[in-house]
């Protein structure tokens, strides 16, 4: 018998777990008035970033593209974009590409408008429209096949590789096997285990795969050197070293563990959507909340697993993340933002497989359309997108 | 008095991994392994929750080995049962510095 979760058919042929009115501001100059329309109309979140004007051409591609890709991702029903009138990313194209993968898309732009109040005004009127567009779309059986997973680790400590990680590790390895596409990143989190992951490569450590996985932690390293100073005070962090983490090594070669143990098919980029690639997958994004689930979000994730220790609330605006926590004490502490103890690992009382096979069931129960606790919170306002380049 | 539980997940492991409270010097700890072996050893110093201890004596520029991988250096003499972090370890990655 074939697993299935409830999602929302899209016209591209991909499904989401949130049926959703994006409001995108097209640089960070939009985005009170991006805010104004959400406070306003039911059904709608907003992308909030602090990018898109006065970065080098290359940044200004990445931003267009995140952005993009955001509104073509299976939890958005609809888009709505706020330009406002003389920004550096193609607000135009972002229109043309959302429009093509068959969603309802609209634009306001705040200059041309004459203002902020008539543009507030004119971005109401169009999220409401396309909220009532949208809102009847009835879910439907969707073979488990058609899941993109995000993976992630944040707030970690040594709990996170012995039994959060390890859960989620099994999650992977499993939907990986139906036929289903995971994708991890936090490239700085693979420095000290990035052999191991290059062994995982299709093709072996030394085929294309592998030496692209050498090549972005390579990369990642000298970015962090340049500087010339010692990485230890940011990674890891002052959190992570009170729970035990004493090297970035350490905290990496339990980061691994979360991606299971299948062979890994190829590397993304920060921008990059996954179109019908299946099985296991890395995206070089660094490990800092706000970047690397924006960059999950944008590769098309329906939801990202997110293991801690040391407990980690956020979520983010358009998918869902589901906390599986490590710690057993942070869980008692912090139940109310954690959604799964597997502490219980810790304290012996219940095995990898059984914590990973519950964790299994919640995933598909939150694919079908249970909030997490992050959502039932709200606790999902802030992201970013990651870019190479200086602020000119 | 209840024992208290290290975890040592691979052979070529020289710590552990302590997930108990209260620790402190002198408290006695039974290392166990994913094959069931266990040793009890004596710990030196206080060691909060999920922090680790040493399996053996090290040498300052020795590796330190957990999940059977290389997690940084000892910087300085290291004796069994000692705590083993950021005091006299080392990171070899990301270092800037060197």
């Amino acid at each position: 018998m074939s697993i299935t979760f409830m999602g929302y058919p899209r016209a591209n042929g991909k499904y989401g777990a949130r049926n959703l009115v994006a409001v995108i501001p097209s640089v960070i100059c939009a985005n009170d008035v991006g805010q104004a329309i959400c406070r306003q109309v039911q059904g709608t979140i907003g992308y909030f970033h602090h990018q898109g004007c006065c970065q080098l051409p290359i940044d200004l591609k990445r931003v267009t593209d995140t952005l993009s890709n955001l509104g073509q991702s299976p939890n958005v029903g609809a888009a709505l974009i706020v330009s406002l009138g003389c920004e550096g990313t193609d607000h135009e194209r972002m229109v043309e590409e959302i429009r093509a993968s068959g969603k309802p898309v609209e634009i306001i732009r705040i200059q041309e408008l004459g203002g902020t109040a008539r543009a507030i005004q004119a971005g109401i009127d169009a999220a409401q429209r396309l909220v009532q567009q949208i809102s009847g779309i009835q879910r439907v059986p969707v073979d488990i096949s058609n899941v993109v997973m995000a993976i992630k680790c944040g707030a970690s400590d040594t709990t996170s590789g012995m039994a959060s990680n390890c859960v989620i590790g099994y999650i992977a390895d499993k939907l990986v096997d139906l036929g289903a596409t995971v994708v991890f990143g936090e490239t700085t989190e693979f420095l000290g285990g990035e052999h191991i992951l290059a062994r995982r490569a299709v093709g072996g450590e030394n085929g294309p795969v592998g030496q692209k996985i050498y090549e972005i932690v390579d990369r990642m390293e000298k970015r962090a050197k340049a500087i010339g100073e010692d990485m230890r005070g940011g990674q890891p962090t002052p959190g992570n070293i009170a729970g035990g983490l004493s090297s970035i090594e350490e905290k990496s070669l339990g980061a691994i563990v979360k991606s299971g143990h299948r062979p890994i098919q190829g590397v993304l980029e920060y921008c990059d959507r996954v179109d019908g690639q299946k099985g296991l997958w890395i995206k070089d994004a660094p490990g800092r909340e706000p970047e690397i689930l924006t960059g999950m979000a944008a590769t098309g994730a329906q939801f990202m697993m997110f293991s801690t220790g040391r407990g980690a609330p956020q979520g983010f605006p358009s998918m869902p993340v589901i906390k599986i926590c490590g710690n057993p004490n942070t869980y008692e502490r912090m139940c109310h933002d954690m959604d799964l103890n597997a502490g219980r690992i810790i304290t012996g009382e219940k095995t990898i497989e059984e914590v990973g096979e519950e964790a299994f069931q919640l995933m598909l129960q939150v694919l079908s359309g249970q909030m997490t606790k992050n959502e039932a919170l709200g606790y999902f306002g802030s992201m970013d997108i990651f870019c190479l380049g200086p602020v000119i | 008095m209840e024992l208290k539980l290290a975890l040592k997940v691979d052979d070529l492991d020289n710590v552990a991994t302590i997930f108990a409270n209260g620790i402190v010097d002198g408290t006695q700890v039974e290392v166990r392994d994913k094959k069931g072996n266990s040793e009890t050893i004596t710990v030196h110093g206080d060691v909060p929750y999920g922090h680790k201890i040493a399996l053996r004596d090290m040498e300052p520029g020795e590796h330190i080995m957990k999940y059977g991988e290389c997690i940084g250096a000892a910087s300085h003499p290291i004796s069994k049962g000692d705590y083993v972090h950021v005091h006299n370890l080392d990171a070899l990655r990301g270092r800037g510095d060197l």
